[in-house]
């Protein structure tokens, strides 16, 4: 292995079990490239990660981890923050992970404006479990459960934590790889929610089921795919449908839910001290 | 060594054989062609004069298998243990 991020692996659990090719590992190098850029102390972080091959970033990355249940990666990150606010939280989830059984944690982490970093490593599929489709599968896709083309419309994850009141939402690709830190580490900068959606290949079942065979061809793919925000907004929805918007969409401050609930805690301490005054006099 | 016009940018390319996957990934959007491919599918330099050190190729490395020393960095041409043995 290069000696570029050596330091931030846990080398005995090297190689990853991560496929040839798979975009999972060009995420988590973008992860740690962002987090050395960003300053922020290892010691002071916690790594959240659910289940699945996305998920298990967190067995891999030397750091505080934990390596919860599927779908409660952003449950778990809350309970973290909310009762150490000191802590850098950080969720490295799938799209089946946060935006199908934990859909709904994902949506009200955003509206409460919890400040934690989410990156979803999003290969619209449920690459473990061999394939089947998830909410961010893109209509016509050939899966384990759609054999025949997948009939839905996907979900864009930005579009719904902007919606829900995220304060810093992105996308980019693994072909995009180089924005990828410069994204991830103004997520872990912002006090709020953020949420980097992470384009990612899985040629083992989402390529060959659908004509890619190589991991290169996912990725010529996901090039063709991509439209930069500023192009995206001079297209119809039509012209727009298949394709992978990237660029930053939100980037704003809010109040901050385990800021304001520190303040209410001083405040009602403060009260608390001010009644204990009175009853002694 | 091929004449080359421009000056040489990349001092070497290393590729880590052990924790390459041979996915071909750095083969395919390396920009100047200075990537070749064994009979194994691993990557192998096919022009080191061609190589503009732009990182592509490390970058979208899941594995962190290939490595780019620059004319420019001081630190050794290649890490201590020859193929990357972790
Ligand atoms: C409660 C529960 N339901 C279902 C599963 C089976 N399961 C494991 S991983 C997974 C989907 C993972 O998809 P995603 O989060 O997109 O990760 P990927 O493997 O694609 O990176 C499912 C359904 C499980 N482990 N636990
Ligand atoms: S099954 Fe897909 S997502 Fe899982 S490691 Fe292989 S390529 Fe990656
Ligand atoms: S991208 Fe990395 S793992 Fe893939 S062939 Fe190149 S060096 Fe090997
Ligand atoms: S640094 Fe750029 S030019 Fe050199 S081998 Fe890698 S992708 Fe090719
Ligand atoms: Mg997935």
């Amino acid at each position: 292995m290069n000696r570029m991020y050596e330091d931030y692996y846990r080398m005995d659990r090297m190689p990853t079990i991560w496929c040839p090719g798979c975009g999972n590992g060009i995420v988590l190098n973008g992860f740690i490239e962002a987090f050395k850029n960003s300053g922020l102390d290892r010691k002071n972080t916690v790594i959240v990660s659910g289940i699945g091959c996305s998920s298990r970033s967190a067995l891999y990355l030397d750091f505080d981890t934990i390596h919860t249940t599927h779908g409660r990666a952003i449950s778990f990150a809350t309970g973290i923050k909310q009762s150490r606010p000191e802590l850098n939280v950080v969720v490295l989830t799938g799209d089946g992970d946060c935006s199908a059984i934990g859909g709904n944690h994902l949506i009200h982490a955003a509206r409460r404006n919890i400040d934690l970093t989410v990156v979803c490593y999003n290969n619209s599929t449920y690459g473990m479990t061999n394939g089947q489709y998830s909410p961010t599968t893109p209509t016509g896709s050939i899966t384990a459960t759609s054999m025949y083309g997948f009939m839905e419309s996907p979900f864009d994850l930005c579009k719904l934590v902007e919606a829900a009141g995220a304060t810093y939402v992105a996308r980019t690709t693994t072909f995009h790889a180089k924005m990828i830190p410069m994204m991830i580490k103004n997520a872990l900068l912002k006090k709020g929610f953020s949420f980097v959606d992470c384009i990612a290949q899985c040629p083992t079942y989402f390529g060959r089921k659908n004509k890619m065979s190589t991991p290169a061809d996912m990725m010529k793919w996901i090039r063709d795919s991509s439209v930069n925000k500023k192009t995206a907004e001079t297209m119809s929805e039509s012209e727009l449908a298949g394709k992978f918007v990237i660029g930053e969409f939100v980037n704003k401050e809010k109040p901050e839910l385990t800021a304001e609930y520190t303040k209410l805690v001083e405040r009602l301490k403060l009260k608390e001290k001010e009644g204990a005054a009175y009853a002694k006099v | 060594m091929a004449e080359t016009l421009h000056k040489r940018k990349a001092k070497a390319i290393n590729i880590y054989r052990k924790a390459c996957k041979a996915c071909g990934i750095c083969i395919a959007f390396c920009p100047s062609k200075s990537l070749g491919t064994d009979e194994l599918g691993y990557p192998v330099v096919a022009n080191l004069d061609t190589c503009t050190a732009c990182n592509l190729c490390v970058d979208r490395c899941p594995d962190l298998a290939i490595e780019i020393i620059k004319e420019t960095d001081n630190k050794p041409e290649k890490k201590g243990d020859e193929d990357g043995k972790k």
